[in-house]
């Protein structure tokens, strides 16, 4: 795999405050490289300066086929689509061979690429249709054309469907995947939603505060979470700090509050950590039962502080002298009866507890 | 009313009769009202895109004086302009006042301040995204611009109507100026003013006539670009 675009000590700031902090960054040929975080993380400063809009602070962002590229140059060897599709008024047709009449491309040329595109997005027959006369998702569609159209080594996507219905924008998710892997088309896609990110991506760099915290694998950052931050963002709820006291090969003892929990992992004895559970990894038993049938290192004693219905999901608040959600489905908490002061075993296996060790989490604090 | 009428039908004679004097004052208001609006265009259009898209510490400042100009009474450009001309003036040697270019000066003055304000409110109410897609798109500078005043064609059709409109209707800067010469600098609107006060109230309603059919005709024919394909 070779790289495409490489950030360097790249730092931008507004009014001396630090919007965005990266000291390193690369971008692989033909992959999809999501940009999350939450809102004011630096995403979109991000990718405007990786599109050559945004003027850094200090340091660079560079291809590495041109390193010399900049200015006007640069940007036209990348193609850009935001979450507005800001068409200008004029046909569908007009519209996508825009940036191709930019670069002064022949008509001929601007002619085939534009059919090619509007039948790759399935828009032909809107060629000739006004761009003030389309629906959110033809637009995006065409946003999305009048990029492709320009057959560029990189394109950056900025939250392009988030201003779209949910079933829109699963359809057009769905098909820009399946676009981007049949092209092999690098794209760098920005967006503040996990699931997006998980669809699309192939690796995902995680932005806090304008700092980058993980950059992995889509499945690995969900999986391996490697700060509270991102675990949190990732869906962790259960993120509890504790201490290594004993450790055998891989499987730790970590003292939470006065309980005792076993997870696998590589701290040492003495180690703060933090111990991150998932919700659905935590079974429920009544405290007769007590769950032996089960072969989970941890198990729990816990009082139900409150129930909250969600569907066909119920999230479970517990008190184990420390606060622990968990997440059952409706009809077992209707078999379980389960409801606010029942006492109830909490049973989860050491391998569902992802360990985040202090050197991260003080990193983390102290970005 | 009597007057009235007897003044629109010997109105309606005198331009069947096609005479030759009113032809030229006709001709002379044309083209020195249409000279300034293209000045007023091409100086008014750059500086009001350069003060909606820039960004600098006196912009506040100059798109206040710009909107002040929009406001700019004809008779006191008049007065500045003929202060200017005189000929003891600063720009005395040039022989200007009371010729047709003193009142194109004075009119660039009146519509000039209309063309940049409209330009600016007109850039400005466009989504700034915008500029950011188009560069983000491969266009050059120029041809960032140039798709904003595409874009922008209705409002900036707009600025060009008024600015016409306050040129080919406006009568103190032409009259000071130009002194309202038979043969020299005589216009429209100054010889309705002339037509009235000696009370030819038919000539001065034939004038009138042709000064608001004209109105209308560029009018409409503006109108009609800035519809076009809407």
């Amino acid at each position: 795999m070779t790289t495409l675009l490489e950030f360097h000590n790249l730092v931008i700031k507004a009014d001396k405050t630090v919007i965005l902090d990266l000291p390193e960054m690369a971008v692989d040929r033909n992959e999809v490289l999501v940009v999350v975080g939450p809102n004011g993380a630096g995403k979109s400063t991000l990718l405007q300066s990786a599109a050559g809009l945004l003027k850094p602070t200090s340091g660079r962002v560079y291809f590495t086929s041109h390193p010399e590229l900049a200015g006007l140059e640069y940007r036209r060897k990348i193609s850009t689509v935001f979450q507005s599709p800001l068409l200008m008024s004029d046909t569908v047709r007009a519209n996508i061979g825009s940036g191709l009449r930019f670069r002064q491309v022949p008509a001929s040329e601007i002619q085939r690429r534009v059919n090619f595109w509007m039948e790759q997005l399935h828009i032909s027959h809107l060629a000739k249709r006004r761009a003030n006369n389309l629906s959110g998702g033809e637009a995006q569609r065409v946003s999305l054309a009048r990029a492709f159209c320009l057959e560029t080594e990189l394109i950056m996507m900025d939250e392009p469907f988030s201003a779209l219905d949910t079933p829109t924008r699963q359809e057009l998710l769905r098909e820009l995947r399946e676009l981007l892997s049949r092209t092999g088309q690098t794209c760098i896609y920005v967006t503040h939603d996990l699931q997006e990110a998980l669809a699309v991506g192939d690796r995902v760099a995680i932005l806090f505060e304008g700092r980058l915290h993980q950059l992995e694998k889509a499945a690995e950052v969900f999986k391996h979470p490697k700060t509270p931050k991102v675990a949190e963002f990732v869906g962790v709820e259960n993120i509890i700090p504790g201490t290594v006291s004993s450790k055998t090969n891989d499987l730790l003892q970590i003292r939470v509050d006065g309980m005792m929990l076993e997870a696998v992992g590589t701290a040492s004895i003495g180690d703060t950590v933090y111990a991150c559970l998932r919700p659905e990894d935590i079974t429920l038993y009544p405290v007769g039962a007590d769950g032996r049938t089960s072969t989970a290192r941890n198990r729990l004693p816990c009082r139900i502080s409150h129930l909250i219905h969600q569907g066909p999901l119920v999230r479970i608040e517990l008190d184990a002298d420390f606060p622990l959600t968990a997440l059952v489905t409706r009809p077992s908490a209707e078999e379980m009866n389960l409801a606010a002061g029942t006492e109830v075993l909490a049973v989860f296996k050491a391998t569902a507890i992802h360990l985040i060790e202090s050197g991260h989490a003080h990193r983390d604090q102290a970005s | 009313m009597q007057n009235i009428l007897e003044g629109i039908w010997k109105a309606i004679q005198l331009l069947l009769q096609g005479d030759p004097e009113v032809i030229r004052i006709t001709l002379l208001s044309l083209q020195v009202s249409m000279l300034a609006t293209v000045i007023s265009l091409v100086l008014g259009l750059p500086l009001g895109t350069f003060l909606a898209l820039a960004h600098f510490p006196t912009r506040r400042f100059w798109i206040s004086l710009i909107n002040t100009g929009m406001a700019l009474p004809p008779v006191v450009v008049g007065l500045v302009v003929s202060i200017f001309l005189w000929r003891s003036g600063p720009l005395g040697d040039l022989h200007l006042i009371y010729t047709p270019w003193a009142i194109v000066i004075a009119q660039v003055l009146i519509a000039f301040p209309m063309a940049a304000g409209l330009t600016i409110s007109a850039l400005q109410q466009m989504d700034p995204r915008l500029r950011v897609q188009l560069l983000g798109l491969g266009a050059s500078r120029a041809q960032m611009i140039l798709s904003l005043w595409k874009e922008a064609r209705l409002p900036l059709t707009a600025a060009l109507i008024a600015a016409f409109g306050s040129v080919i209707s406006e009568v103190g800067a032409s009259m000071m100026v130009g002194g309202n010469l038979q043969g020299s600098t005589r216009v429209l609107t100054t010889a309705i003013v002339l037509e009235t006060s000696r009370g030819e109230f038919a000539s001065a309603i034939a004038l009138s006539l042709i000064l608001l059919t004209l109105a209308f005709l560029v009018n409409f024919a503006l109108t009609t670009l800035q519809q076009h394909r809407r």
